[in-house]
């Protein structure tokens, strides 16, 4: 018998590239890169009674309106969107009773007393459109962070954003978050 | 000069493509580790809105997502509707919807739930503040509205 040891044929590579290349495209056309990013807003817990009367100052609510025209009223004065921002912080950083140290507020009497009592009241029609509730939103957020970050630069003279997680929550103790969505109402229209 | 005088015919060597098939898997290791499937198909038109005061949604698999807006099918109406995974429903599906959805997920990380709204911004706010109602009865509080980043604020003004 011819037992020769026969030598076992290299496997061509050469193809290899080709198999990649499949299978790149695959990937390459069914990849979506969406990174899902939106505004984080935190609801309140659903009570079947009608929500039980806070006992908040008049003057601590500050009431931004948006009717079915998408037309805005705040503190029942006309404004555009552009307002929203400057008001809103003129609102938060007031310091009505001087207890808060670290505003710079106009400290109005007639307006808030401090913004850890400041709430901001969003209401709107049913008919307003979703667009513009997510503008509005949007600068009632950045109110708030536009004033957070002043603070960390007065503070430790960095963004917000650099600060370690223990600076961030003396922060946001100065300046709480209270925005709230009321459930709508037909205003008009 | 014997060093000048050896003239020989200047041949340009052929490029080895051994190493092109390392590069390719390269490639595909980086495509397969960042894809991500679409996971439904859209049946509502969909516009996001824009802001700017937007974060990143951390962890996909704790989040769920409602699309608002109107059928692509024109059969169906132009009025905006809701779409949970593959199929349009009602209001009164999304409390129960988003229970099973947050069943679904591990029970240590159920607090992070969040739900993502993306509404077209056509899209009217009886319509969100019915299923806002219903993530409230869900307990499911934890919601984020879905927006594309916009260069900068003034840029939203113009639009209003």
């Amino acid at each position: 018998m011819a037992s020769k040891k026969r030598a076992v044929p290299e496997i061509n590579a050469g193809s290899m590239a080709d198999i990649a290349f499949l299978l790149l495209i695959f990937f390459l056309v069914t990849t979506t890169m969406d990174v899902d990013k939106g505004l984080l807003v935190k609801l309140p817990p659903w009570t079947e009674e009608k929500s039980e009367e806070q006992d908040i100052k008049e003057k601590n609510i500050f009431v931004v309106l948006v009717n079915a025209q998408d037309q805005l009223l705040i503190e029942s004065e006309y404004a555009t969107l552009e307002d929203v921002r400057r008001l809103t912080k003129e609102f938060i950083d007031n310091n009505g009773d001087g207890t808060c140290e670290d505003c710079r507020g106009l400290r109005d009497p007639a307006s808030s007393d401090n913004p850890g009592k400041a709430v901001i009241s969003l209401q709107n029609d049913r008919g307003t459109s979703y667009n513009t509730f997510v503008k509005v939103r949007n600068e009632l957020l950045g109110a708030y962070t536009e004033l957070r970050n002043e603070l960390a630069t007065r503070k430790y003279g960095r963004d917000y954003e650099s600060l370690s997680e223990g600076d961030k929550e003396e922060v946001n103790a100065v300046y709480p978050q209270f925005i709230s969505e009321a459930e709508p109402v037909q205003v008009g229209g | 000069m014997a060093l000048i005088k050896k003239k020989k015919k200047a041949e340009t060597p052929p490029l080895s493509t051994a190493s092109l098939p390392d590069i390719v898997f390269m490639l595909l290791f980086f495509f397969m580790v960042t894809t991500t499937m679409r996971e439904v198909t859209l049946l509502v038109k969909l516009k996001k809105p824009q802001a700017t005061e937007i974060q990143k949604l951390e962890r996909k698999d704790l989040t769920t997502y409602i699309y608002v807006g109107a059928p692509k099918n024109a059969e169906l109406g132009s009025e905006p509707r809701i779409q949970l995974a593959d199929q349009l429903a009602s209001v009164g599906d999304v409390q129960q919807w988003v229970i099973l959805q947050r069943e679904s997920i591990n029970e240590a990380e159920r607090t992070k739930f969040t739900v993502s709204i993306k509404a077209d911004v056509d899209a009217k706010m009886g319509l969100i503040s019915d299923i806002k109602q219903e993530l409230r009865k869900a307990q499911s509080l934890k919601l984020s509205y879905s927006a594309n980043p916009a260069a900068s604020a003034e840029e939203l003004y113009k639009a209003y």
